[in-house]
């Protein structure tokens, strides 16, 4: 567990693959079928109970080889989908990284289907994205705060003109993929808050 | 005792007869007489068991299976597992049950009743899968990994929704006469209660008089409902029928009395078919030929 002191923010790095390990069986290497989709999820939703809130969690695919749509849906979908069935979608956060080209289809397609986005990252070194479901506008202030790292609350008005884009901000901070900083109102891009990665 | 005479030949083509001969039979003991048989793929393999078994348990005494004369089809059956499946429930005149070294099978008759099956066939694939879609189906690298996807979607229908065990099997053919092509066979099949039966709970109200096979069929192939309320469900048959269109190739599906199918051009099959002879459970079939120059797959 890594710590970003100064936003208070626990970050919480998960490999896929070791927890396949741990938690299903070591016979299986491929994420596949829903009940190892399943097993992995609980894990990974286990660990993070035990976190302070806000926390952010890493989810690291680098080492699976192949994903099918089932287990795309519990590892990916319902994990996202369980932030706002717990109630704690103010304070958790997910980033998907190490995507493989042949992971993009199947989490895109259970992102498409449950109305999902998310932010993640391929290879060390490529840039983060937002995938899913989003409208040009929310790509837009997106990549702004992405590109800018971090947007003090004071430069908001300045850097969003208007209300309505202030309103998509907040949008994507309560969607988890920005995160508003609860006392300061700083708007961080994830990717800021992932340890030793930017 | 009933006789039934195989055909010469038993693939896809041949499951409906089968079926229907199948379906005359009220009771009496079965002995299905392959003696015959000349040609027959994992379509074919997979329906023999299913016959064998649906007899089997109808007369209450094990279905007798007469192996093929032709010791070139007696021995890929071996070599694909058939008879050392087929024993475990019907009484086999063959002595060479056991699969010996099958270097050229892509996946043997394997049985799926349980999660660790579905990982264990997606593991066992790896290498050999890679070698036949790159060599024999000019496929790229990659499909292999799109192909395992494929294999545990189709294998997890059989977990998801038969709640009865099923089978598994793959092999590649050059249909040289047919299409002048390599053709990869992939036929997955269970005894379960079928798509009508699976769905009927959940969505039968509102299609009233109208469900029927072929209503339920339409609405897990076409409209990718299940029977479970979750939203992340269903998707499985919608992608694996994306990635076959990608490939040009088959898909079919025949459960209780109809068929739906997504048909390539180089086959005439109808993409629905109904009144078809009753046949427990489902049955699906994935044919994926061989890409050649100028295909913009």
């Amino acid at each position: 567990m890594k710590r970003e002191r100064e936003l208070q923010l626990d970050a919480f790095a998960v490999d896929v693959r070791d927890l396949l390990d741990r938690s299903v069986a070591n016979l299986y290497s491929h994420l596949v079928t829903r009940p190892t989709g399943r097993a992995v999820r609980l894990a990974i939703e286990t660990q993070l109970r035990e976190l302070e809130l806000p926390a952010l969690s890493l989810v690291d695919l680098s080492s699976v080889s192949i994903l099918d749509y089932s287990c795309a849906d519990e590892v990916v979908a319902k994990l996202l989908l369980g932030r706002t069935t717990e109630g704690r979608a103010a304070s958790l956060f997910y980033v998907f990284r190490g995507l493989r080209e042949h992971h993009r289809e199947p989490i895109l397609e259970v992102l498409d289907r449950h109305g999902l986005a998310t932010v993640a990252r391929g290879e060390a070194g490529t840039r983060y994205e937002l995938l899913g479901v989003h409208s040009r506008a929310e790509a837009e202030v997106w990549s702004i705060v992405e590109e800018a790292g971090t947007l003090p609350a004071r430069e908001l008005p300045d850097r969003f003109g208007t209300e309505e884009a202030r309103r998509i901000a907040r949008g994507l901070a309560a969607r988890g993929l920005l995160f508003r900083h609860p006392l300061k109102g700083d708007l961080h891009a994830l990717s800021t808050l992932v340890p030793d990665d930017r | 005792m009933r006789v039934l005479d195989l055909p010469t030949t038993l693939d896809f083509h041949a499951f409906d007869r089968l079926a229907a001969d199948l379906d005359e039979v009220s009771g009496e003991r079965v002995l299905l007489d392959a003696r015959h048989l000349r040609w027959i793929d994992p379509v074919g393999m997979l329906a023999l068991l299913g016959a064998g078994r649906v007899a089997g348990e109808r007369s209450g005494a094990p279905t007798l299976l007469r192996s093929p004369e032709s010791t070139e089809v007696s021995g890929y059956l071996a070599r694909m597992g058939f008879f050392e499946e087929a024993a475990r429930f019907m009484e086999v005149d063959e002595t060479r049950r056991r699969r010996s070294g099958s270097s050229d099978v892509l996946l043997e008759v394997t049985p799926i009743s349980e999660n660790h099956d579905v990982h264990a066939v997606v593991e066992r694939v790896q290498e050999r899968a890679g070698t036949i879609l790159t060599r024999a189906l000019n496929y790229p690298a990659s499909a292999v990994i799109q192909f395992s996807v494929i294999l545990s979607e189709v294998c997890q229908n059989i977990l998801e929704h038969a709640e009865a065990p099923g089978w598994v099997a793959a092999q590649s053919y050059n249909w040289s006469r047919r299409l002048g092509r390599n053709v990869l066979v992939l036929a997955v099949g269970d005894l379960g209660r079928g798509f009508r039966g699976s769905l009927s709970d959940e969505h039968s109200g509102r299609y009233g008089d109208r469900w029927s096979d072929t209503t339920a069929l339409e609405a897990a192939f076409i409209h990718g409902l299940t029977r479970f309320a979750d939203q992340g469900r269903g998707q499985g048959i919608q992608q694996i029928r994306k990635q076959v269109r990608r490939w040009d190739g088959l898909i079919s599906v025949r459960s209780g009395t109809a068929r739906i199918a997504d048909v390539p051009d180089w086959e005439d099959l109808p993409p629905m078919e109904q009144k078809l002879a009753p046949f427990p459970g489902a049955w699906i079939t994935i044919l994926l030929p061989e890409r050649v120059e100028g295909d913009d797959r």
